[in-house]
């Protein structure tokens, strides 16, 4: 790895810490394939979007100096999650605005973090990966990544690189799952409802597994998928574009 | 209409299990996003026309006391009154008192969602005058004795045969095995009905959807042409509008009419756009004589004044309801007030106030959808964080709810390492119970380590 | 209730929204916002597109070469369309030759409930929705608009312009700078029309079922 290589400061959000570590892995080997150096501070935690979204302001802004102090001496921060992304580059700059000096750090941080397909498309120009899987996919436009970040054509580019893949679109792969965090305990109802139509929808394509960039999503969507019998996989866009496609997928693996 | 916010989670669930709302809903949240799109796709100027119509709106706000005096001279100088008031009843009480010295039995109404606000047709009925909705939607809920679902299309809960047979119960003058069965028929009845009250009306009531100050001038947009017969045919006709309606020029109304259809129906512009200004002229055979525009503050300056400012923006088209996830699950009255969808978590509790609807700025997924199709580009999702923030300080609401639990979570993210063990014992936890049955066994599951336990023991080559 | 204006208008000057432009200035010399393609154009291309998109609202429009010939075009659409041949005209239309048709009866006025068709006449057309902007007066009774099922509107090809704010503009210029609005200015794209029953879309709810457009070119 060259001196010059780009040193990543990897986020490697709640739920891929806690509920799907290959995700991890894979977007580790992503980047160090497009020859970034990958470093995981071991004193990350959470970006603090639960607090912020809840009302919480001052755990967020407190939450958000941490991270801040923690990667911004990172040549860039990247995350596997559109949502927790999000929080760092759009809401990140709307949590100081009574503090001109947090407010530098943050526009500036905000400015270097990606979520990870954006980060391997649009800033290191990765077009080949090393996955490959012979069957139907469709993806899931998770909201923050897709209408924060504009993050659309960026997984789907990197899907074409992949052996043997077929990228069938959904009718409303745009539309929400209905996780929205301490959304889905809250109305666990109309959650309920929305990620059965999400369902639904996935089901129509005939797809063999379903992709998408955020772990909340994905769990939320694979909970349902089992719910209704559906064979279709479930799996987080790395894990595919890795080639780390031989594990079980997301709700297949630990009822062993 | 008593309001239900307070009830949304038990409304929502009854609409959740409503299959006839459903199929309604599925409907109409597919059709208009759609039209939507084709008519916004010949139009290539549209998001430029966005950005001018926000930039007209702070305009507006920025001079908000300039252009309501101004609108009020030019309404004077045509021979009309205007009449200011703080509140709903204020507002309640000043149309009742022009209805009642225009000696009114009946008044005809187009939809007003400010009249919704108000509860004026409740107020009017009370006093002993007919208030008869003329808008089809409204009508046909008026009669069924419900609020609208939708601020477009108000009866869009029901089928052709739910309103066939309100039909047969409520015309009983009619025979009653007359053919309903195709909408048609239903339309011809409605307006048969409906002609008689229009002719027999003693005093027009309009909402606006704006209001301009160069020429004093009202405008209304209906597709059925009823808000003309309205402000055409009584003696008296009586403009109900909130503050936040006002425009500067003619010119300023036209471009916010080229995003009202667009965003709302799906059609470049509605079948009829009206520019009503002042009463009756020297020599005219019809029009009103009396011509009365009602300016409603309640609450629009406190929003003015803080961080609601940008929901004054708002042009009622409609259309982040029609493209909302939590919308489309639950239809419109599961909100439980006039306002429903995105704008209505925003408004309601702005309105009613927070303690009366503390559900509906929580029940968001924070999709973001309703501002990125926001004609007048409000940050909706940001407007409804405003409100849980308010409920997270004040311990009160559904933002509150949980809030130990959040608490515990956020002392333990500010500490890293004491994070990390919690989350290797979540992990190991939610791995237990992902192998159990039932409910909680059917989520997925966790793989029992953490990312950060696995890395820290393998490097990154783990996979 | 005197207090409420003052209130009201104290309360927004205490919420001190930041100063925004010259709100006299654009009163006193209104100005066109962005106009986009669709409203600008050669004549040609205007009459082209009033027509196709008035056609795509369900106006349907007949060409006639001078208002001699509005009374056979108008007996032509009412019998074509089975409607009787009973017109209540706008008095500003008393100029045209009604009488040379003999199977026409035409009363001037405003409408009345009890009329099935109605004639006036529109001030302008708008090319880019195919919307007629019809002044109300003691010539021109707006309620010859909205009463009758079917409403026949005379509209002079040399009246189309572009965009909305051309409309403005001729009024403007044949009206006066102030006090040119008449009571009502009604922009009428198609006939009435609701999809308020399971989104059907349905013709002539209140206002008319018909609309048709008698263009006199030339």
């Amino acid at each position: 790895m060259s001196e010059q290589a780009p040193h990543v400061g990897f986020f490697v959000t709640c739920l891929v810490d806690l509920m799907r570590p290959s995700v991890g892995f894979a977007a580790i080997r992503l980047m160090e394939d497009a020859g970034c150096r990958v470093s995981v501070p071991d004193d990350q935690t959470c970006c603090g979007q639960p607090a912020y979204n809840t009302g919480d302001r001052a755990d967020a802004v407190a939450i958000a100096k941490r991270v801040i102090e923690r990667f911004e001496g990172f040549d860039y921060t990247v995350l596997p999650s559109g949502s927790c992304a999000g929080m760092i580059c759009k809401h990140y700059p709307e949590l100081f605005a009574d503090d001109p000096d947090w407010q530098d750090r943050a526009d500036a941080l905000a400015a270097k973090t990606h979520e990870l397909t954006s980060f391997l498309v649009d800033i290191l120009w990765v077009r080949e990966v090393p996955g490959d899987f012979r069957g139907k996919v469709t993806y899931h436009d998770s909201c923050s990544g897709l209408r924060e970040l504009g993050v659309k054509a960026q997984p789907r580019a990197l899907l074409e690189g992949v052996d043997g893949l077929e990228l069938v679109e959904a009718e409303k792969s745009e539309t929400c799952c209905g996780f929205g965090g301490s959304f889905c305990v809250k109305y666990p109802d109309i959650s309920g409802a929305m990620v059965g139509d999400k369902a639904d929808d996935i089901i129509a394509t005939g797809a063999d597994m379903v992709l998408a960039g955020d772990m909340g999503c994905l769990l939320n969507i694979a909970g349902r998928l089992s719910e209704k019998g559906a064979k279709t996989q479930v799996r987080h866009v790395a894990e595919v574009l890795a080639g780390f496609g031989d594990s079980a997928a997301i709700g297949r693996g630990g009822k062993d | 209409m008593e309001p239900t916010s307070h009830k949304f989670t038990q409304n929502a669930r009854r609409a959740i299990g409503d299959d006839r709302l459903q199929a309604a809903l599925a409907n109409f949240t597919t059709t208009f996003p759609k039209k939507r799109l084709d008519v916004i796709s010949r139009l290539p100027e549209f998001d430029d026309l966005r950005d001018e119509g926000v930039a007209i709106k702070k305009h507006v706000h920025a001079n908000l006391d300039f252009y309501l005096e101004r609108f009020e001279a030019r309404v004077i100088e045509q021979g009309g009154t205007v009449h200011w008031c703080r509140d709903a009843q204020e507002a309640r009480e000043t149309i009742f008192g022009l209805c009642r010295a225009a000696g009114a039995k009946t008044v005809t109404k187009s939809k007003s969602m400010i009249g919704e606000e108000i509860a004026i047709n409740e107020h009017l009925e009370a006093g002993g005058i007919e208030a008869v909705e003329t808008d089809l939607g409204e009508y046909i809920i008026q009669i069924r004795g419900e609020s609208p679902s939708h601020i477009l299309v108000p009866a869009i809960h029901l089928t052709g045969e739910d309103i066939a047979d309100t039909f047969k119960e409520k015309h009983t003058q009619l025979p009653a095995d007359r053919d309903l069965g195709e909408p048609d028929a239903i339309l011809r009845e409605a307006r048969a009905v409906l002609r008689e009250k229009f002719l027999a009306a003693d005093v027009g009531l309009s909402g606006a959807n704006m209001l301009i100050a160069e020429t004093g001038s009202v405008v209304v947009v209906t597709n059925e042409g009823n808000a003309d017969l309205v402000m055409n045919l009584p003696k008296t006709h009586i403009v109900l509008a909130s503050i936040e309606k006002v425009m500067p020029t003619l010119e300023d109304a036209a471009t916010i009419l080229r995003l009202l259809a667009r965003s709302a129906t799906g059609q470049d512009i509605t079948a009829y756009t009206t520019f009503a200004t002042g009463p009756a002229r020297r020599g005219e055979t019809d029009g009103p004589q009396d011509f009365h525009v009602v300016l409603l503050d309640n609450g629009r300056t406190e929003m003015l004044a803080g961080e609601f400012k940008d929901m004054l923006r708002c042009i009622r088209c409609g259309a982040c309801l029609n493209h909302c996830p939590v919308y489309a699950s639950v239809g419109g009255h599961a909100y439980g007030w006039v306002y429903s969808g995105p704008m209505g978590k925003v408004l309601t509790p702005n309105i009613l106030g927070a303690h009366k609807a503390a559900d509906l700025p929580n029940a968001s997924t924070f999709c973001g959808k309703c501002e990125e199709i926001c004609p007048m580009r409000i940050p909706l999702p940001r407007m409804m964080r405003h409100w849980r923030e308010r409920q997270f300080v004040s311990g009160k609401g559904a933002a509150a709810k949980g809030k130990s639990g959040l608490k515990l979570w956020a002392w333990l993210a500010k500490r890293p390492p004491l994070y990390r063990l919690a989350a290797s014992a979540a992990a190991g936890f939610l791995r237990i119970l992902g192998r159990g049955k039932g409910r909680i066994g059917r989520l997925p599951v966790a793989e029992g380590r953490t990312f950060q336990a696995l890395y820290r023991e393998n490097g990154s080559k783990e996979q | 209730m005197s207090g409420a204006r003052e209130d009201i208008l104290a309360a927004i000057r205490r919420a001190e929204v930041a100063p925004d432009g010259d709100p006299a200035g654009r009163l006193a010399n209104p100005q066109p916002n962005l106009v986009p393609a669709r409203g600008q154009g050669l004549p040609a291309e205007l009459l082209a597109r009033f027509i196709a998109e008035a056609e795509a609202a369900k106006a349907s429009i007949a060409r006639l070469s001078g208002r001699n010939e509005i009374p056979a075009a108008a007996e032509a659409y009412l019998a074509a369309n089975s409607q009787p041949f009973e017109i209540k005209a706008a008095p500003g239309l008393a100029n045209v030759p009604w009488t040379k048709q003999s199977l026409l009866t035409v009363n001037f006025g405003r409408a009345e409930g009890s009329d099935h068709v109605g004639i006036s006449e529109a001030f302008a057309g708008i090319a880019e929705t195919g919307t007629l902007m019809v002044l109300s007066g003691p010539d021109n009774p707006a309620s010859v608009n909205f009463l009758p099922d079917t409403h026949l509107l005379v509209l002079d090809a040399s009246r189309i312009v572009g965009a909305y704010e051309d409309g403005w503009a001729l009024l403007r210029r044949e009206h006066g700078k102030t006090g040119f609005m008449p009571r009502m200015v009604n922009w009428i794209t198609g006939p009435s029309r609701s999809a308020d029953i399971e989104l059907i879309l349905l013709l002539g709810v209140h206002g008319p079922r018909r609309l048709h457009i008698l263009l006199i070119d030339g």
